[in-house]
C-alpha cells in the first residue's frame, strides 16, 4: 500500500512528514537513558524518543516490579517515570511523557536495580499471590514491627529524592481577571475569544506548550484562527501553564514552567517555575477529558497503550509506538484511531470492540470483531501478540480464541472528563450510564466547564455551547446548560471473567480487579476506603486512568449501581508541583527572617557572639579569646555583680499607652493596680489570659496622668500589644484608650551593676538620675546629647540598675561613649547568657520558661492581694476554680543539687521513685552561681511552697540527684542591691 | 485562600487578617458558676451553615470587624462593625 511504504523510515520508528508536527528534524538532540546514549529531534518529549528509539522497557511497577513501557502520551501517565538530572537538581518521578527533550539531558528509571531490565525487586512478583491489596496489614507484625521496616523504607517509593538544596529559583506572582479559561483546546480558546470579544478582561491557561488541545498537532484552521482572535483580542495567554487547584472565593492556582527539570546549570537569574495565584470573577474549565482504558488480563505489559496516545505519538512526534497493532474497543474513537494511524501507514490486525457494534464501524476497511475482548497477552517485555474471544453472557468468554501477533495494542475504551476542578470548587457530578463516565451536574460555583470535560464531545456543539458561556460569563449573565452526549455508548465493566492473569485497574500502584474484589469481600464499602484499602488512584497520576474503572468494578461487586458508589474526594493540586514553586522566594535567610539590633554592628564589632533568641539575632556573649561561651557567661556575670555592665534590651516590648481611660484600662488587664501608680513610679505586673494562665509580664511605668510606657517580654511584644488591641475594641468599646506599639523606636540600653550610676554620670548624664534622688521603680524623663530619654530604674539583674530608653537610631552613640570609659569602671559587656545566670541567681521567673500553659499567679507567688483588687481583670473567674486552689499545684521553688557539684538539667524531672512512675515536678531553669560557685536551679514542683527543706529526686536520663528545696533569691536575699 | 471585605479597606486577601473566633459573645461576670464559667470558656457551636464571628485586619488597618461567613461555601454574607448588631441570625 502507498501509505505504508511512504509512512515507514528505514530502521526506526520515525514515521516521514507530514506525521510529527511537533518535532524539528533539522535539529539533534543527544541524551542518556539508563546510561545509555541516544538521539532524538527539538520538540521531542523523552517519551517519542525513547519510542523512536525503539525503547519499550522503561520501568518497573511499584509493588510487582513488572516490566513496563510507556502507556500515554499525557500528565496521566502512571508507569514511565523516571529520575533526571543529578545532584542538587535532581528530579525524581518526573513523567517521560511531558518531559521536553533537552541536549544532555541525563535519565534513568525508578524502582529497579540494578536495573530496568535485570531487576532484583522482580522476585517480588513471583510472591505476588501473598501480596493482594491491603496484605502489610496483615504481615510484618511478628515478632516486631521494626525489624522489617529498614528494608521496606528502602523498597518504598518508587525515585531516589535529591540529597542537596534545590538550587533552583522560583517566584510567585499574583494576578486577577475576569473570566479565566483553563485549557486551550478549540472550547477553550472559543471561550476565550468570545469572552474578551464581550469586553471581558481574559487568561487563558494551557498546560502544553502549543494550544490546540487535542487539536494541537493536528494543523487545524479553527484552531490557528482562534489563536489569532485571542492575540488580537488581548487575551492574556500563558503556555506551560498547569492549573492545579481551585481555592476559596475563586483563587486559581497555577504553576508555569518556564525551564525543564533536568535541564543543564541554569544561570542564577532564571527561574524554574514561577507560582500563579489568580483571583477570577469567573472560571471557565475547559480541560478535555482522560481516555479510559480497558480491563483484561495482562493489561500492564509494554506496548499496551492508550489508543489517543498512539495517535499523538504519529501525528505530533512522527513515532509509531508500534507497527502491527490490534485495537481493544469500547468507543467509537477506536475507528477514528485505526483510520488515523491506518493513514500513517501502520497496519491494524484488528479491532475488538466489546459493544454489540457501533455506526462507527460502517466503512471501516480493518478486521472488526463485536462482542469480543482480549483473553490474554504475550510478551512480558515487549509484546508479541495477543488472544481474542467471543463473549458471552455475563463478561465470560467462550473458550479457546484466536491468537493474533502484534506488536502494540491499544485501549480504546471511552473517556472520563476531567472534573478535577468543577469538583474542587464544590460541584456536582452525575453518572451518564450509556457512555460510562461522570459529568458535571450543572456549574460549580463560580467554575462552568465546556467541551470534553463538560461531557460534550461533539465539536460543533461544544464549541456553541463554550462561545455562549464566555460571552454570558463576560457580561455576568447565566451561561446556558452544557448539551451532554457523552461521546457516544461505551460499556461499563470491561473485566474479563473466568480466566487467568492479572487485570490491572491502577498501573503504577499495582492495583487489580481482584484486589477490588477483596476489598468488597472485607466489607468495604465506601468509595473512600476502597481507595485506602486497596491504594487505587494513590499514586503520582492519581488515579487518572484507573479511578472510574475502579469504582465501576466496585459497584459491581458490592451490588451498587456506579452512581451511588460515587468518586473520591477531588483535592488539589491536580498534577504534582514541586515544592519549590509553592516555596518561591521564601527560602534560606528569607525563610524566617530574623530581626537584628538597631547597634548590631556595634556588637559585631566589639566580639559578640550572636545567636538566635526567638526572631532576634542577639549577643549571647562576648566571648575573650579562649573563653567557652559558658566561660563568657560566668565572667560577665561576676563583673556585673563586682562593677559594671553594659546590655542591649533593645528588644524588650515597648508600648505607649494613652487616653483618659488608660489606668482604668491597664486596671482591667494586669493582675496588679496600675492605676495607683504615682507619675514617675514604676510596678512589675502579670498578664493573663482567660484561663488564668500567665501569658506575659513586665514592668509598667506612669508617665503622667493619662500616659503609661509598659514594657512587656521580647517574645510577646506583639503578641501582647495584638491581646491590648483586641479588648478595647471588641470587649471595652467604651473606654477612650490609645495602644501604640513603639518597641521599634526607641532603643534599650542596660547599665547594671554597683559602679553603674558613676559610669552613667562621668558619661554626662544629668545628677536628677543618681540612686539618690531616683528611687528604684521609678522613670524619669531625660535628655542626653540633646537626644530625648526615658530612663527606668528597673533590673532583671539584681543589681543597680538602669534601662536607658533613647530614639533607636542614636543607640549606637551611647554604646560608644559609654565603652569609651568602661576601663575606669571596670565594666564589661555582658549578654543573654549572663543575664539568665543573674536572674536565675535571683529566681526571677522567665514567663513560658518557668511556667507553662497551666500556671497560674497564685503557682508563683504572684497571687498575694488579688482578694483587695475589686476590677474583674482578665482572667480573673479562673483564678477562683476547685483546680487553682488545689494545694498540691505545680509552684515555683528554687533547688539546689546537694553535692554542691551537679548542676542539674533543665527539663528533669522530680519523682520519688524510679521511672515508670508519675513526676512530682520539673526542673524548669538552672545554671552554675558564679557568687556562690555552685549550681542553683528552679523548678515546678506540686506542693512545693509548702516543701521547703524537703529533699527530693531529680531524675535525668539514667542519673538521679539529690537536691534540697529552698527559697529563692540565691542571692542578695534582701534584696539591696538595686538600691545603689 | 478566602477575600475579606474590610470595612475600611475594602476587598482583601485572607492572610491579611487573623480570626477571632466566635463574636457576640457574653462574657459571664464572677458571680457565675464554675460550670457557666468553664462553658464560656471552652465550649463554641460549630454550625455547618452561617457563622458570626470577628476577624482582625491584622496587616491592613488593624481594626476588628464583625463578619457572617457560611461555614460550608465561604460565602460572606454580612460585614458590621464590632458594636452593631447581627443583621442576620446566626443559627446554624
Amino acid at each position: 500500500m502507498l501509505g505504508r511504504s511512504v509512512g515507514r523510515l528505514m530502521g526506526s520508528a520515525r514515521l516521514a512528514a507530514p506525521a510529527g508536527a511537533w518535532i524539528d528534524r533539522s535539529r539533534s538532540v543527544s541524551f542518556t537513558f539508563n546510561g545509555r546514549s541516544l538521539s532524538g529531534f527539538r520538540g521531542d518529549t523523552l517519551a517519542s524518543a525513547l519510542l523512536a528509539n525503539g525503547v519499550r522497557l522503561v520501568g518497573r511497577s511499584f509493588k510487582l516490579h513488572r516490566p513496563r513501557g510507556i502507556w500515554s502520551c499525557g500528565l496521566e501517565e502512571p508507569s514511565a517515570l523516571v529520575d533526571v538530572g543529578a545532584g542538587a537538581r535532581r528530579t525524581p518521578n518526573v513523567r517521560t511523557t511531558l518531559l521536553p527533550l533537552e541536549d544532555g539531558l541525563v535519565a534513568q528509571s525508578v524502582n529497579c536495580w540494578p536495573g530496568v531490565g535485570f531487576d532484583l525487586g522482580a522476585v517480588t512478583g513471583a510472591f505476588a499471590p501473598l501480596l493482594p491489596a491491603g496484605f502489610y496489614y496483615k504481615t510484618f507484625k511478628w515478632p516486631n514491627w521494626h525489624w522489617f521496616e529498614p528494608a521496606i523504607r528502602r523498597m518504598a517509593g518508587l525515585g531516589q529524592a535529591p540529597t542537596a538544596a534545590d538550587a533552583d529559583h522560583y517566584e510567585e506572582v499574583a494576578a486577577q481577571t475576569d473570566v479565566l479559561v483553563v485549557g486551550a483546546g478549540v472550547a477553550g480558546l472559543t471561550a476565550a475569544v468570545a469572552a474578551a470579544r464581550a469586553g471581558a478582561r481574559t487568561m487563558l491557561l494551557a498546560r502544553g506548550a502549543q494550544l490546540g488541545g487535542a487539536l494541537g498537532w493536528c494543523a487545524d484552521p479553527a484552531v490557528s484562527a482562534l489563536t489569532q482572535q485571542a492575540g488580537e483580542l488581548g487575551v492574556e495567554v500563558h503556555t506551560r501553564t498547569l492549573a492545579f487547584g481551585v481555592y476559596d472565593h475563586n483563587l486559581v492556582c497555577a504553576c508555569e514552567s518556564l525551564a525543564p527539570e533536568g535541564a543543564l546549570d541554569l544561570p542564577a537569574c532564571v527561574l524554574r517555575e514561577r507560582l500563579w495565584k489568580i483571583r477570577a470573577r469567573s472560571v471557565i474549565a475547559a480541560a478535555g477529558a482522560f481516555e479510559r482504558p480497558l480491563v483484561f488480563p495482562d493489561n500492564d505489559r509494554p506496548g499496551v497503550m492508550l489508543a489517543g496516545a498512539a495517535m499523538k505519538y504519529a501525528g505530533a512526534f512522527g513515532v509509531a509506538c508500534g507497527q502491527r497493532m490490534v485495537i481493544a474497543a469500547n468507543s467509537d474513537g477506536a475507528y477514528a484511531a485505526a483510520r488515523s494511524l491506518a493513514a500513517a501507514g501502520l497496519e491494524i490486525v484488528a479491532i475488538v470492540d466489546r459493544r454489540e457494534g457501533s455506526p462507527a464501524a460502517e466503512g471501516a476497511r480493518f478486521r472488526v470483531l463485536t462482542q469480543a475482548t482480549l483473553t490474554a497477552v504475550a510478551g512480558t517485555r515487549a509484546l508479541r501478540g495477543c488472544t481474542v474471544a467471543h463473549l458471552a453472557a455475563g463478561n465470560v468468554p467462550a473458550a479457546g480464541g484466536e491468537r493474533l501477533a502484534c506488536d502494540l495494542v491499544l485501549n480504546a475504551g471511552g473517556y472520563a472528563p476531567a472534573v478535577h476542578l468543577h469538583s474542587q470548587a464544590g460541584g456536582r457530578l452525575r453518572w451518564l450510564p450509556e457512555s460510562a463516565m461522570f459529568v458535571p451536574d450543572g456549574p460549580a460555583p463560580g467554575v462552568v466547564s465546556v467541551g470534553a470535560c463538560a461531557g460534550v464531545f461533539a465539536r460543533e456543539a461544544a464549541v456553541s455551547h463554550a462561545a455562549a458561556v464566555g460571552e454570558a460569563l463576560a457580561r455576568g449573565h447565566t451561561p446556558p446548560a452544557a448539551p451532554v452526549d457523552g461521546g457516544g455508548r461505551s460499556d461499563a465493566l470491561t473485566y474479563v471473567a473466568g480466566v487467568p492473569g492479572k487485570q490491572f485497574v491502577d498501573l503504577q500502584n499495582d492495583v487489580t480487579a481482584q484486589d477490588v474484589e477483596l476489598a468488597g469481600r472485607e466489607s468495604y464499602r465506601s468509595v473512600e476506603h476502597l481507595k485506602r484499602y486497596t491504594t487505587t488512584g494513590m499514586g503520582t497520576d492519581q488515579g487518572k486512568t484507573s479511578n472510574i474503572n475502579a469504582l465501576i468494578l466496585m459497584a459491581g461487586y458490592t451490588g451498587q449501581a456506579p452512581a451511588e458508589v460515587g468518586t473520591t474526594r477531588f483535592r488539589p493540586p491536580f498534577a504534582p508541583v514541586t515544592l519549590g514553586a509553592i516555596a518561591g522566594r521564601r527560602v534560606g535567610e528569607l525563610y524566617r527572617p530574623l530581626k537584628r539590633l538597631p547597634a548590631q554592628a556595634w556588637h559585631a564589632a566589639h566580639g559578640a557572639r550572636f545567636e538566635t533568641f526567638g526572631d532576634w539575632r542577639r549577643p549571647a556573649a562576648y566571648p575573650l579569646p579562649g573563653e567557652s561561651l559558658g566561660q563568657a557567661a560566668q565572667r560577665e556575670a561576676a563583673m556585673v555583680r563586682a562593677r559594671a555592665g553594659l546590655f542591649d534590651g533593645s528588644p524588650l516590648g515597648k508600648l505607649e499607652v494613652f487616653g483618659p481611660d488608660a489606668a482604668r484600662f491597664l486596671d482591667h488587664m494586669y493582675v496588679g493596680t496600675m492605676s495607683t501608680l504615682a507619675i514617675g513610679q514604676a510596678r512589675y505586673g502579670v498578664l493573663l489570659n482567660e484561663n488564668g494562665t500567665l501569658v506575659d509580664d513586665g514592668i509598667v511605668a506612669r508617665l503622667s496622668a493619662q500616659h503609661y510606657w509598659v514594657n512587656t517580654t521580647t517574645a510577646g511584644a506583639e503578641r501582647t500589644a495584638a491581646a491590648f488591641e483586641e479588648w478595647l475594641q471588641c470587649e471595652f468599646v467604651d473606654f477612650k484608650v490609645l495602644v501604640t506599639p513603639v518597641t521599634s523606636c526607641w532603643s534599650n540600653v542596660t547599665v547594671a551593676g554597683p559602679r553603674a550610676w558613676q559610669w552613667l554620670a562621668a558619661c554626662g548624664f544629668d545628677a536628677a538620675l543618681a540612686p539618690v534622688t531616683m528611687k528604684h521603680m521609678t522613670l524619669r524623663e531625660s535628655a542626653w546629647e540633646g537626644l530625648p530619654l526615658r530612663v527606668l530604674r528597673a533590673s532583671f539583674s539584681g543589681e543597680l540598675g538602669y534601662e536607658v530608653n533613647l530614639p533607636v537610631d542614636h543607640a549606637e552613640a551611647l554604646f560608644t561613649r559609654l565603652w569609651k570609659r568602661a576601663p575606669e569602671f571596670g565594666a564589661v559587656l555582658y549578654g543573654i547568657e549572663a543575664l539568665q545566670v543573674m536572674r536565675i541567681e535571683k529566681g526571677y521567673l522567665h514567663i513560658g520558661t518557668d511556667t507553662d500553659g497551666t500556671t497560674l499567679p497564685g503557682d508563683v507567688g504572684f497571687a498575694r492581694g488579688i482578694e483587695r483588687k475589686l476590677v474583674n481583670f482578665v482572667g480573673r473567674r479562673s483564678l477562683s476554680r476547685p483546680a487553682a486552689r488545689d494545694a498540691q499545684r505545680p509552684q515555683l521553688v528554687g533547688l539546689k543539687s546537694v553535692d554542691g557539684r551537679t548542676l542539674l538539667a533543665v527539663g528533669a524531672q522530680i519523682a520519688a521513685r524510679p521511672a515508670p512512675t508519675l513526676a512530682e515536678g520539673r526542673v524548669t531553669s538552672s545554671c552554675v552561681s558564679p557568687e556562690l560557685g555552685c549550681p542553683v536551679a528552679l523548678a515546678l514542683l506540686n506542693g512545693g511552697s509548702e516543701r521547703l527543706g524537703e529533699r527530693v529526686r531529680v531524675h535525668h536520663l539514667a542519673a538521679i540527684t539529690e537536691a534540697q528545696v529552698v527559697k529563692t533569691p540565691f542571692v542578695d536575699p534582701a534584696g539591696e542591691r538595686v538600691n545603689g | 485562600m478566602m477575600q475579606l471585605p474590610c470595612p475600611w479597606c475594602g476587598v482583601r486577601d485572607e492572610t491579611e487578617f487573623v480570626c477571632g473566633g466566635t463574636t457576640h459573645l457574653a462574657r459571664p461576670g464572677l458571680e457565675a458558676s464554675d460550670a457557666e464559667w468553664g462553658h464560656y470558656l471552652f465550649f463554641r457551636d460549630n454550625p455547618k451553615g452561617v457563622h458570626l464571628e470577628r476577624w482582625r485586619h491584622s496587616f491592613g488597618c488593624g481594626a476588628w470587624f464583625n463578619l457572617a461567613r457560611h461555614t460550608v461555601t465561604h460565602e460572606v454574607l454580612a460585614v458590621y462593625g464590632m458594636t452593631e448588631a447581627p443583621p442576620c441570625s446566626g443559627a446554624a
